[in-house]
């Protein structure tokens, strides 16, 4: 069984490198629908997959959160991207590719990925 | 819901919401017994008698961005189909307390899926409450506590990098053990 002891020596690596984050100078805020609809239609696995590679690209100003029910149900997944401006764009029946879409273009290179907002596809 | 894991972890949003300060929840496998039990107990602000009496009823819900809550319905249903039980129990400025039970090899039993994703999910994002997790095959188990992790970081944050790395491989490589390629 792997115990909990590592924990110490992760943590006295991290005070030595001073990265304080604050969530307050986030440019861009994800947000993922997980409430029940979300969670029923694959929520889970899209927060993940954000979360991985926001992390991994080491996107700065990027925070990735969730939310409850967004209240289009039948759109679900659905991501929420913020901007530092209060704009906000709504992606739809989203999926881990789509997600993977996403951090390419939207959240690296500041384009919209148009074919997956709402309000796209005669909804 | 295609797992119970995904069950387990839109149950524990209700308890998030409730503004628990600790969420405790257990996933037992008694191969013996063939059953697979869930418990999802929380210190939360919990419910009156009137809003119990409605929880199981999908016309329900607290909330007011739509008209309809599922989560508990679905998480019944998912039990009572495979010849189990489900039972939850709330006290008013208590907590809420769930135990759903599995017919462990019933055909209509939807697998366990990735509690660990479940549990990572719960713990990174909501830093501010604690859980612990406990994990059950019969006679082996291990657990995660996150009262126990804060006390090791010492005011380091739970949702650094590294530290969600370590946590994803102790779920990882416990779950794994105590598994022993089984798959529940």
């Amino acid at each position: 069984m792997k115990s909990l002891a590592e924990l110490k020596a992760i943590k006295d690596k991290m005070q030595g490198q001073v990265t304080m984050r604050n969530h307050d100078e986030a440019e861009l805020r994800v947000v993922v629908g997980m409430a029940t609809c979300g969670i029923a239609a694959g929520a889970r696995p899209v927060l993940q997959t954000l979360s991985a590679l926001v992390q991994e690209k080491n996107l700065q100003g990027v925070t990735v959160t969730q939310t409850g029910c967004i209240g289009l149900c039948q759109f679900e997944p659905i991501v929420e991207v913020h901007g530092a401006n209060g704009e906000k764009v709504t992606y739809i029946n989203m999926n881990e590719e789509k997600a993977r879409e996403i951090v390419d273009k939207h959240l690296v290179r500041g384009q919209v990925v148009a074919e997956y907002i709402v309000g796209s596809s005669g909804i | 819901m295609t797992e119970i894991s995904l069950n387990i972890l839109d149950i524990a949003q209700n308890s998030i919401k409730a503004e628990a300060k600790l969420v405790e929840l257990t996933v037992e496998v008694d191969t013996a017994k063939d059953t697979l039990t869930v418990l999802i107990n929380d210190d939360g602000r919990g419910m009156t008698p009137e809003q119990l009496e409605k929880v199981t009823d999908p016309f329900f819900t607290t909330r007011d961005t739509r008209s309809v809550g599922l989560g508990v319905p679905f998480f019944k249903d998912a039990a009572e189909s495979t010849g189990g039980r489900f039972e939850i129990l709330s006290e008013k400025s208590k907590g809420t307390w769930v135990t759903a039970v599995f017919g462990l090899a019933h055909i209509d039993r939807a697998p366990l899926g990735d509690m660990n994703a479940t549990v990572e999910m719960l713990v990174f994002y909501n830093t501010h409450i604690d859980f612990l997790y406990r994990y059950k095959v019969d006679e082996t188990e291990f657990s995660l506590d996150t009262r126990e992790i804060k006390e090791l970081l010492d005011g380091a944050p739970l949702d650094a990098p590294d530290v969600k790395a370590f946590i994803s491989e102790f779920l990882k490589e416990n779950s794994a053990e105590i598994n022993q390629n089984r798959i529940y």
